[in-house]
């Protein structure tokens, strides 16, 4: 299935005299085929579920019993012809479905034979992820023809494996395929899970009760063979002597792939996005410093293209600077680039509010806790703001007035921490 | 305003010499002048021998026209030795003889030469001055400016009179619009417009502005009509044809422009302005003012209110008091009309120069001596510019040779 995409630019190109940075949001929207709508992809799609099965599974009992459902739910959602594979997960990584290291295609057989080596599974041993992500990787080898995802779920931090170890494998499997990554219960490390699936351009999420992972499964097995084209990647060129300060998918999520870059030609950078389906659009914050011209002058910043796999141009967009002493012009500030760099300070003051009330340093943490209660606040973030309110009493949103609370559930204070990165999508009345 | 037959019309500040001091520009007064009383004299080719001693060997590039100037030193041939094969017309390149009015080949009229309507012909640029070449958007591909636009520097050139329009250097577009022409034998008449910046699409009010009174000037020029009713005819139409422009609903934003002009027969001036931009007279050592500017700054000094010194820096200095366009409300422009009987230069200009030059004094304390019209018009321009350029910057320079027949 053939993918457009269109790419849409909000910001106030108007600069003052001598200012070189160029502020943008990138509104990416993928359309499928005329009349393709909710047409099925193709059913190239590969799914790879990898499922924790170390000692800690087993308590409560309840929990691994959820893992096998999720996992035999999201073999269910599976349409006939997708590929997948089973992997169960210690301090090694093991081959649940099929036995060999490979792809199986889904079919009523397979998926009955699939869901019986689910259920058999024990729970015993370690923890090493980079392990289950290598396996991972082998099994997707010579998929090319389709969108590779995985689900990696876990209850526990990675105890048999250095983070440098786990970071050397990072590197190796991104861009291999893409992951979701799901912790259940509240032992595991929300900052690592969130480590892998920035990695593979995923989502990290916590699934605090056991009961509600196979509804989740389900809905992550349709978003990901929903998905028409894999390694989309944003294709960013910029003038000469410019610097990209950064560029980030800023909707759905917060995700930074500023040192993603592959160079693909003089003053032209690859961004990896992975897969996109034929109705789905996403926000990138693109910062560039520029050489600043003269006033009056106009500048090209930067030139936004989304190429296919085959290097092929799917949309372009463009990023300008006019340089101006109209101070009318140049003090406007892009709404879309307000909002979603309020998103990024609200994420950043949640991350290092939780830091600090852990390590009890209870005046940064009301500081930077009540600072992200504003900020969710202006911006209608109602979601963030109800999970705030579980770790903070709020006594005046808009200022931001706040008291920690002396008690706070692990579950609450991991749900605001794992979720500080989703962010509210800017107004549509633009 | 009624015709006058001095040079300088009451209101105008400045002085003029006495009559009989040899003129500011030599070369140009002491050129032959163009015979108006023969019609059928040498072809209207672009460029002719008689013509380039006047102006200098300019060619007029922005015509694309393909005769090569002529050394001045051949103004003398006579008209039939001039009608060799090598002249062509300057719209299609065909062959015209000497004696033709129209070009057989196009239908061009050769008798009228004027700027190219709609403005100067996109002339595609193929590299950036960084080095790198412009993609099919028009941005550099390694340093990502923007092409300049073809109106940010405009230079035009005819035998007798010139105009050079420039963006400056802190505005994004150039709003100020430039035409002119001439009719030989007859006259020659010229036209600026500086598009409001306020107003919505200035620039193409501007230019049309500029195309349509030019073509009621160029007309009157030829047929030897009334020059201050042409004058008036051309600012009508002009200010309907702008008021065209204006979308339903947008009112306070209607395209807008000022407006000067100057149509000029062999013994006689008509000089007609709405607006800021204005006409000076320059002979011999002297120059003055023509226009009086409808503003509500110079509206305040004329009362008394505000002294010409405190109207050039008060916020109110450059609010127009009338403009053309859909909410003009116009009928008719200021003019002033006088006899030419001395060499001089009579320089149309928007506020983008007489900002940093605002009395005659300044105007000639900077002015080349000796230099074809175009050098003048762009060294005024280059004051300007060097000045801040904080506006559009438009200079026509129109050569007065006075004293008929001298």
């Amino acid at each position: 299935m053939a993918l457009e995409f269109a790419v849409e630019v909000f910001q106030n190109e108007f600069l003052p005299e001598g200012a070189a940075e160029v502020n943008a949001i990138l509104t990416v929207s993928a359309t499928g085929d005329a009349g393709g709508g909710a047409a099925e992809p193709d059913a190239d799609a590969a799914q790879v579920i990898i499922v924790d099965t170390s000692g800690s599974m087993r308590y409560p009992p309840a929990k691994l019993a959820a893992a096998k459902r999720a996992t035999e739910a999201a073999i269910d959602a599976l349409r006939d012809g997708v590929k997948f594979a089973v992997i169960a997960g210690t301090e090694r990584a093991e081959m649940v479905y099929p036995a060999l290291r490979l792809l199986s295609d889904a079919s009523p057989q397979a998926r009955v034979v699939a869901k019986r080596a689910v259920a058999k599974l024990q729970a015993d041993g370690g923890t090493a992820m980079g392990q289950w992500l290598l396996l991972a990787q082998e099994v997707f080898r010579g998929h090319d023809s389709g969108p590779r995802h995985a689900i990696l779920l876990t209850d526990g931090q990675n105890q048999h494996e250095t983070p440098e170890q786990l970071t050397a494998v990072l590197d190796r499997v991104a861009g291999a395929f893409t992951g979701d990554c799901r912790g259940v219960g509240t032992d595991w490390q929300v900052a690592e899970l969130r480590r892998i699936s920035e990695a593979l351009l995923g989502t990290v999420d916590i699934v605090a009760e056991p009961e509600g992972l196979a509804e989740d499964f389900r809905a992550m097995t349709a978003t990901a063979m929903g998905k028409a084209v894999a390694d989309v990647s944003l294709r960013l060129w910029t003038p000469e002597g410019a610097e990209v300060k950064f560029l980030k998918q800023a909707s759905p999520g917060l995700l930074d792939l500023t040192d993603r870059r592959v160079e693909a030609a003089p003053r032209t950078g690859d961004y990896p996005t992975g897969a996109w389906s034929g109705a789905e659009s996403r926000d990138y914050h693109l910062c560039v410093r520029v050489k600043p011209a003269n006033v009056g002058e106009r500048m090209l910043a930067g030139r936004v293209s989304l190429v296919g796999p085959g290097g092929d141009v799917l949309g372009q967009g463009r990023v300008l600077a006019v340089w101006t002493d109209d101070t009318a012009l140049s003090t406007r500030m892009s709404p879309e680039v307000a909002h979603y760099t309020g998103q990024a300070e609200l994420a950043e003051a949640i991350q290092e509010g939780l830091e600090a009330r852990k390590s009890g340093d209870v005046e940064t943490a009301t500081a930077r806790l009540g600072r992200a209660v504003r900020l969710a606040h202006e911006s209608g973030n109602t979601g963030t703001a109800k999970l705030l309110a579980k770790v903070v009493e709020v006594q005046d949103p808009a200022t931001g007035t706040v008291k920690l609370r002396a008690r706070v559930a692990d579950v609450d204070e991991m749900t605001l921490d794992t979720r500080s990165t989703v962010t509210k999508r800017v107004g549509k009345d633009r | 305003m009624t015709m006058e037959s001095s040079p300088l019309p009451d209101h105008a500040s400045g002085h003029l010499p006495p009559e009989g001091d040899p003129p500011g520009t030599d070369a140009a007064g002491a050129a032959p002048v163009e015979p108006a009383a023969v019609p059928t004299g040498p072809a209207a080719v672009a460029v002719e021998a008689d013509e380039d001693a006047v102006t200098g060997p300019v060619p007029v590039e922005a015509q694309g026209v393909a005769a090569r100037p002529e050394p001045a030193g051949a103004g003398g041939a006579e008209p039939g030795a001039k009608a060799s094969s090598r002249e062509s017309c300057p719209a299609c390149a065909a062959p015209v003889s000497a004696q033709d009015r129209f070009c057989e080949e196009c239908g061009r009229n050769l008798r009228v030469q004027r700027t190219p309507l709609g403005g100067p012909e996109a002339v595609a640029d193929p590299a950036c001055g960084c080095g790198g070449a412009f993609d099919a958007d028009g941005y550099c591909g390694r340093c990502g400016r923007a092409r300049p636009s073809v109106r940010d520097r405009v230079e035009f050139v005819l035998p007798g009179l010139a105009g050079v329009s420039d963006r400056g250097r802190r505005r994004q577009r150039n709003e100020d619009s430039m035409a002119f022409g001439r009719a030989r034998g007859r006259g020659v008449a010229a036209v600026v417009c500086d598009g409001v910046a306020s107003s919505e699409r200035a620039e193409q009010a501007s230019q049309l502005a500029v195309d349509v009174a030019l073509d009621v000037l160029l007309t009157a020029v030829q047929t030897g009509g009334d020059l201050e009713g042409a004058t008036g005819d051309a600012v009508l139409a002009a200010d309907a044809a702008v008021g065209r422009l204006a979308r339903p609903g947008a009112e306070q934003v209607a395209p807008s422009c000022t407006f000067v002009s100057a149509v000029l027969t062999d013994d006689t001036a008509t000089v007609g302005w709405v607006g800021d931009s204005r006409a000076y007279l320059v002979a011999g050592a002297g120059a003055a003012r023509l226009t009086t500017d409808d503003t509500w700054a110079a509206h305040l000094v004329a009362e008394g209110v505000l002294t010409e010194e405190e109207a050039l820096t008060d916020r109110r200095a450059h609010v127009l008091s009338r403009w053309l366009g859909a909410d003009s409300g116009l009928d008719a422009p200021q003019t002033v009309t006088f006899r030419v009987e001395t060499p001089g230069l009579l320089v149309l200009c928007s506020d983008g120069l007489w900002n940093y030059l605002p009395e005659p004094e300044d105007l000639l304390a900077v002015l080349p001596r000796g230099v074809a019209p175009v050098e003048v018009a762009r060294e005024l321009v280059e004051v300007a510019l060097k000045s801040g350029g904080h506006d559009n910057i438009t200079v026509v320079v129109l050569q007065l040779r006075g004293g008929h027949g001298a």
